[in-house]
């Protein structure tokens, strides 16, 4: 079998695509990467729709290297990638939806994101009316099809439909259990429920309203979302961002980690009816946050990183209110760790359940603490070594067993990293001023940029095309959890039905972020 | 043991809401909203939270409303799981199309008198998501909304000052 540059290297890269190449190949060759896919040689990064077209991002490793291939829909179909490496499956499903584009050969041809409820078919395609309607039906006065779950049968199943309407302060998604008595049999999930169209938002939107879009992808990473849209239109117009603000910059994306970890910490064990953990964490938590208005005027520090550097000032002052809460959050660790390890009735809640197989990890290239907690260790901010990273020094925690606990334990590591890494950028007193270099409508053509950036949850791969007059022509956002829900399915298998809200957070995907 | 180094560190019983965050707006508001509470909803009101359609940075700050610094249980304010026991929807988001009828259905579901907040900056018109084929655009679209409040996300101070506005304008009814 012919290996990746193999396949590549017969097609000339496209001009203007930047930092890695991508390359327009033919039918043949798409379904070679898709085979080197399935044979586990290349990850799959990313597959999406463009006009006329689908990309495909993978990364292959040892060495770590990213690799663009796009093909041209011939009569509208492209070979079904997910017939043979599943992690595809509900990317082609969202390409239909979205473009219109149909994968020939597909497992399954169920629609994913579009519930029936929009005015038309296929947006950011042909914009076809939506099925059996011949003027545009809106909103509740239609009745979409139903959805056609995957029937289980056997004796004494029974389903329980959840959502999308959940019991607490969570986002919408239903998901469907097949239950035998307490045990769950399968979960099937419906996601789309947020989808808000912002990849049709950012078609035509000038540099800033898209940076905003990008920005409010998945609040909770509305940092890293920002870094990776940011990073990808500075690579595509060539902009070089000054090194105080890549340090700035980093230091967010570390206080964003930071916060993240502590709160689910202790969101997981409040799911897990172990509230004082929960106390605590949200303490720190919301120090965190207190930290961060004071020092970049946002409590999410969102919109601060922008195409060309930052739109806020980061001094001294603001310096040192972050270093004290470092001290404060090093002060409280020690503690809540033991407090979770030592409760035995809390790791009797948490080892074991949730196994996500370390083979399924690897195949799905889980991101983040999903992967690293089944012992795949790959974290682009390490292996794709964006600055300033690249000479910062940190660990990337690995664990091989899977579960609830590894996933805990793998956040408490990197709070511990994270520590480590502001400490360093603070100890090279970066002083970042505002937009150090806006970037402008200067080139004669259309350029391409594509950025992957670790976020809390994991890897945020972000494509965008740029208008010769600076404005978004086709921007993609692919959210960590597209790899990291399909697993869900898989690692709650075999659980008590009482213990998905654990396991559920242990994963903590974004529905905002998938469904865009 | 482990209580005991515990409570020695953070220096509070754990039983007792931590003391309120720093200024004297916050107090004064906390103040306010605890009087709001017990004249208009005879001590207590029920919130259910719906999310049609946020970033989920909404989801974060009103999370944060019960962290021990703001602790809104403390004043009779209780999120709760089915829209059947609220008396109050909390809804955030530009109201996708794929949210719609859920939104209307939990609308349906709450008991009679009931209000609606409508938080955040997409919950008021769409925000930034305003004219996309996949939103409705702004929560009273789709149900009628008693209060909206503004912010990208509102802050949890902010959160409360609203609720707080809800009292008001609920005693006026
Ligand atoms: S108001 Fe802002 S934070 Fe809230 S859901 Fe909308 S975009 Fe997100």
């Amino acid at each position: 079998m012919p290996n990746l540059s193999e396949i590549l290297d017969a097609f000339p890269e496209i001009e203007n695509h930047r930092p890695w190449p991508r390359r327009l190949v033919d039918a043949a060759s798409w379904r070679a990467l898709t085979e080197l896919l399935a044979e586990g040689e290349i990850s799959l990064l990313g597959l999406w729709g463009d006009a006329g077209h689908v990309h495909m991002a993978v990364l292959a490793t040892e060495p770590w290297s990213i690799a663009v291939a796009s093909l041209a829909c011939a009569n509208g179909k492209f070979p079904s990638v997910g017939r043979h490496h599943a992690p595809a499956i509900r990317l082609e499903r969202t390409i239909h939806d979205l473009f219109g584009h149909e994968a020939s050969g597909a497992v399954d041809k169920r629609p994913w994101l579009d519930h029936g409820r929009w005015r038309l078919r296929a947006p950011l395609g042909q914009q076809t009316p939506p099925l059996g309607q011949q003027t545009p039906p809106l909103g509740e006065r239609t009745t979409p099809p139903a959805y056609d779950f995957v029937k289980n049968i056997g004796e004494g199943l029974h389903q329980i439909p959840v959502g999308p309407v959940h019991a607490g302060i969570i986002e919408p998604g239903h998901f469907r259990f097949t239950a035998n008595g307490e045990t769950i049999v399968r979960l099937e999930e419906r996601l789309g429920y947020v989808h808000k169209g912002v990849e049709g938002l950012m078609a035509g939107a000038p540099l800033a309203r898209a940076a905003r879009l990008a920005a409010r992808c998945s609040g909770d990473s509305t940092v890293a979302c920002s870094l990776a849209f940011s990073r990808a239109v500075e690579a595509a117009m060539g902009v070089e961002v000054l090194a105080g603000a890549v340090s700035v910059r980093a230091l967010m994306a570390e206080l964003e980690r930071l916060a993240n970890h502590i709160g689910d910490i202790g969101a997981i064990c409040n799911d897990a009816a172990f509230a004082l953990m929960l106390a605590y964490c949200s303490v720190l938590r919301e120090r965190i946050l207190r930290a961060c208005y004071t020092g970049f005027g946002h409590r999410l520090m969102m919109d601060a990183i922008v195409p060309g550097g930052l739109s806020v000032d980061f001094g001294e002052n603001e310096a040192e209110v972050i270093r004290q809460l470092v001290a404060t959050v090093r002060l409280a660790m020690p503690q809540l760790i033991e407090l979770y390890d030592d409760t035995a009735s809390l790791q009797d809640r948490t080892a074991g359940s949730g196994v996500l197989k370390r083979e399924l990890a690897r195949r799905f290239a889980c991101g983040g603490f999903v992967g690293r907690g089944s012992g795949r260790s790959f974290d682009a901010r390490r292996d794709v070594a964006y600055p300033p990273y690249d000479r910062l020094s940190f660990d990337v925690p690995v664990l091989q067993e899977g579960d609830v606990n590894a996933r805990v334990w793998i956040r408490i590591k990197e709070v511990e990293q994270s520590l480590g890494l502001i400490e360093q950028i603070l100890t090279s007193a970066p002083s970042a001023g505002r937009i150090n270099a806006e970037p402008r409508a200067t080139q004669a053509c259309a350029t391409e940029g594509l950025a992957l950036v670790e976020g809390f949850r994991g890897d945020i791969l972000a494509w965008v095309r740029v208008a010769p007059d600076a404005t978004i022509e086709r921007c993609h956002l692919r959210d960590p959890s597209w790899f990291q829900w399909p697993v869900l399915e898989a690692a709650i298998e075999g659980n008590i039905v009482a213990d998905f809200p654990l396991c559920n957070k242990s994963f903590n995907c974004s529905y905002s972020g998938h469904d865009l | 043991m482990r209580d005991i180094l515990l409570q020695s560190i953070w220096r509070t019983p754990l039983t007792e809401p931590r003391p309120p965050a720093d200024d004297a707006e916050s107090l004064e508001l906390r103040a306010q909203l605890k009087q709001g509470v017990d004249a208009f909803f005879d001590g207590s009101l029920s919130i259910r939270q719906v999310d049609a359609g946020s970033c989920n940075g909404c989801e974060l700050e009103i999370h944060a409303l019960n962290n021990p610094f703001y602790d809104l249980e403390r004043f009779g304010l209780k999120f709760v799981a089915s829209p059947r026991h609220a008396d109050l929807l909390l809804v955030t988001g530009p109201v996708t199309e794929n949210m719609r009828e859920a939104l209307k259905r939990t609308y349906d579901a709450t008991p009679s008198p009931k209000w609606v907040v409508a938080a955040g900056a997409c919950a008021l018109d769409g925000g930034i998501y305003a004219g996309s084929y996949a939103c409705a655009g702004g929560v009273s679209e789709v149900i009628p909304v008693d209060l909206h409040i503004p912010g990208c996300p509102p802050s949890p101070d902010l959160l409360i000052k609203g609720l707080l506005a809800l009292m008001m304008k609920g005693r006026r009814r």
